[in-house]
């Protein structure tokens, strides 16, 4: 068949299952937008600004385990995608960005909107290519899908000149690779059976075992194996940032997130064990603070399918390379049942002793929003965030009850990447019902995509944790700055109800706690726009617990009303506020006072 | 990242890697990038075509302790292109590297300086009015001897090629 390399791309994103392109056109890619306007079976989501597009795809692909496809034009629209691209790779994420590229006989001229995307992204790829002969773009096409989802997941990008989307070839269809075998890239997926046996036998001789679950058993669809884990061994479960939804947060084996703003029982848990399971996680510093100080006295089992993630940071003792659902349907053959210990009793008397908690004062706090959203969604939504305070009160406050359904930047922390994520995350899956928890700074970043979310009928419903102030900048200088609020007050801010109605979206402003429900209610019934709510928050509230950067546990800063609060949750609890879990919580605590102690 | 100035009292924190890559545009970039990004330090590297002309040779020399080799050893392995990476230390093989050297040779130091290169085997290439450029080759810790004898010379220039390597007897990399 005669085809131009252009419908060469379309037709090989057809036979990858490719559903939606996120993207934004220019002159180097007229031939491929040309031939996109005849077809059928895959949407193009026109942005407003091309790390819109990359940060859609990426939220895509977190939404569904699928590939996320963004695709930019060459020069300023390709560089536009540097953020977007970057974020994917440090948090892993399956996804091909295409670019377009000037003609290849101009290629290092210096030519009217060159970049050199291909050397820009190097070090923010999992591999990336520049195609100059349109005789390779299924093979490159074909590879670059394989690799972006097999192995590490991560971001691919192909750089195709114009003249290569222009050219016509002979191509059969037919042809497009169905299964890909790059001979220097073959990733380990089973692991190592008597490095399985022996993690097994660790794990039966452990008297303080702890589950440490991260991103890589979001990606591996492991929710199941690491429950059947926890719960045959009764070993709590504690997850990183990305790791939320790898284990039902209801459920009573989980201790919520660890690290900088982890619950501090999760912390002490991880620093008091004698053996850390860590699954598919990669000891980040954001985990571990100061390392040799992290869970000093644990063995390590480490599961991973990145070979370089093991040893990285921490020693392991028992390194099992592999992907992270395989191996543990391995180590599952193996491992022996185990009674609740006293350990894990331990660790639910420290939950008594630090639990999360705020106060119901008659203010608004984003805990008690997030409170909100969960029981006016019954905690079955997909919910995405930006970064700052507002994203460690949802990490800490959501109970995320499956994977997929936690969608935030963590390794890059970008402001911006909410509300483009939580569109990409919709376009995926129309009918979950998606919320993105902002920030009146992060909002501002990426705002303009409130126009595609409006062109497109997407009704997500973004709240706004207006504190006036880049929050999480403004804790550090509080806590470390002696108060010296420098450029972190965002005192100046449009007004983001119109803001939101300029866009065609709706807009409902909330200052009190008894308007969020009913914002929320009326919110959930809008069926074909998007919904902005903003919450007018304190400024002066600060995230708690919080481990200093690069300190261990026993420097973690607790709010200082704590034992305030814990006090009228006995007396009183209908004057205070608590999360579901809290709720838990307070059953245990009436329990325990019943219990008489010698 | 500096290439070819191997010291003799260096030599025993440094590795010597070999990767066999594909031999696409940009795989040194990719390597020279990985390198930088992460901190490694990279003592030399050569880069060579094979046996198989779809396939080059990478031979590094890096500074660091078993750690950092071994996060070395997996992040190149992570690349797409890197087919293999072997490190030369758990082998027994041979390294070699070669050197011109060029040093003031008046014509009352010429037969002094025309015996240190046969005692080091090395070869005259070229000799001007006042200056020879003498080509020697073998390991390290020879290279840098020739070195240090012709110093009182004068030398003028020198450049090396860095470490190349293969294992001894039968195994290939
Ligand atoms: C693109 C980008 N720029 C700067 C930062 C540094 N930063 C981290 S959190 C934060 C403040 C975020 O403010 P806001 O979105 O209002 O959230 P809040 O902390 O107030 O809840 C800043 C500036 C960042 N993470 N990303
Ligand atoms: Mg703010």
């Amino acid at each position: 068949m005669k085809m131009s390399g252009a419908h060469v791309v379309l037709e090989c994103l057809r036979q990858e299952g490719v559903k939606h392109i996120f993207g934004f056109p220019g002159g180097v890619l007229l031939p491929f937008y040309d031939a996109l306007y005849d077809c059928q079976d895959i949407e193009h989501i026109l942005v407003r600004h091309e790390q819109g597009a990359a940060h859609m795809a990426d939220g895509y692909a977190r939404a569904t385990g699928k590939v996320g496809v963004c695709l930019a034009t060459s020069g300023p629209g390709a560089t536009n995608l540097v953020t977007g691209i970057t974020n994917a790779y440090m948090d892993s994420i399956p996804m091909v960005a295409i670019t377009g590229q000037v003609r290849t006989a101009v290629i290092g001229k210096d030519a009217f909107q060159e970049a050199d995307i291909t050397g820009i992204t190097m070090p923010i790829t999992k591999h990336n290519y520049l195609v100059k002969n349109p005789e390779d773009l299924a093979r490159v096409i074909s590879e670059a899908f394989h690799i972006a989802r097999t192995g590490r997941p991560g971001p691919v990008l192909i750089d195709i000149p114009f003249d290569v989307n222009k050219q016509v070839i002979e191509w059969d269809p037919s042809t497009y690779p169905k299964k890909v075998d790059i001979p220097s890239y073959r990733p380990n997926i089973r692991g190592h059976e008597m490095q399985i046996r022996k993690a097994a036998q660790v794990i039966a001789e452990a008297e303080r075992p702890v589950l440490y679950v991260g991103g890589g058993a979001i990606s591996a669809n492991a929710q199941k194996e690491v429950t059947e884990l926890a719960e045959r061994c009764n070993i709590l479960v504690t997850t990183t940032l990305l790791g939320k939804g790898a284990i039902d947060e209801t459920n009573r084996l989980s201790i919520g997130m660890l690290g900088m703003h982890g619950t501090a029982y999760a912390n002490h848990a991880v620093n008091n064990c004698d053996l850390l399971i860590a699954v598919g996680a990669r000891f980040d510093d954001r985990v571990t603070g100061k390392v040799d100080k992290f869970a000093p006295d644990a063995k390590v089992i480490h599961i991973d399918i990145d070979p370089a993630e093991i040893g990285k940071v921490r020693f392991a003792d028992v390194p099992i390379v592999g992907d992270v659902k395989l191996v543990l349907k391995e180590l599952l053959k193996h491992v022996q049942p185990r009674p609740w210990s006293e350990w894990n009793d331990q660790i639910m008397e420290w939950k008594k002793l630090f639990p999360l908690i705020y106060p119901k004062d008659g203010k608004l706090y984003v805990e008690y929003i997030i409170d909100q959203v969960g029981e006016a969604t019954n905690w079955n939504l997909i919910m995405a965030t930006d970064v700052g305070q507002h994203q460690m009160w949802a990490a800490q406050y959501f109970k995320c009850r499956k994977p997929h359904h936690w969608i935030s930047s963590g390794g890059l922390g970008t402001m911006g990447f909410g509300l483009p994520a939580a569109i990409g995350a919709k376009v995926a899956c129309p009918d979950s019902t998606v919320v993105c928890i902002s920030g009146d700074g992060s909002f501002q970043m990426c705002t303009q995509e409130l126009m595609t979310a409006s062109v497109y009928e997407l009704p997500v419903i973004t709240v706004i944790c207006n504190n006036h102030s880049l929050g999480m900048v403004r804790q550090w200088q509080d806590l470390f700055y002696k108060q010296r609020f420098s450029q972190t007050s965002l005192e100046a801010s449009p007004d983001f109800v119109k803001l939101a109605e300029a866009y065609g979206c709706v807009g409902i402003r909330v200052e009190k706690p008894e308007e969020v429900r009913p914002a929320l209610e009326a919110a959930l019934k809008v069926r074909k726009k998007p919904v902005v709510i903003e919450c007018i928050i304190p400024t002066e509230e600060n995230v708690y617990p919080m481990i200093p950067a690069g300190e261990s546990v026993s420097e973690m800063k607790q709010r200082t009303d704590l034992e305030e609060l814990k006090a009228s949750l006995n007396t009183d609890s209908e004057a205070w506020s608590f999360s579901e879990e809290d709720k838990v919580l307070s059953e245990y605590v009436e329990e325990a006072e019943s219990v008489q102690t010698p | 990242m500096t290439i070819g100035n191997l010291m003799m009292t260096q030599l025993e924190h440094h590795h010597v890697l070999t990767a066999l890559v594909e031999n696409h545009p940009g795989v040194l970039a990719r390597m020279a990038g990985l390198f930088a990004r992460r901190g490694y330090n990279i003592e030399s590297l050569t880069v060579s075509v094979t046996e198989d002309p779809a396939i080059s040779r990478m031979t590094i020399v890096v500074a660091g302790d078993s750690m950092v080799l071994e996060q070395i050893t997996k992040q190149l392995n992570k690349l797409i292109e890197v087919i293999r990476v072997v490190d030369y230390a758990e082998l027994p093989s041979v390294l070699r590297e070669l050197a011109l050297i060029k040093v003031n040779a008046e014509p009352r130091d010429r037969s002094e300086i025309m015996q240190i290169v046969e005692i080091f085997r090395g070869r005259i290439i070229d000799m001007g009015e006042r200056t020879f450029i003498i080509e020697v080759t073998g390991g390290s810790e020879k290279l840098d001897k020739i070195r240090e004898l012709l110093n009182p010379y004068g030398i003028k220039e020198m450049v090396r090629t860095g470490i190349i390597a293969m294992a001894r007897g039968p195994r290939t990399a």
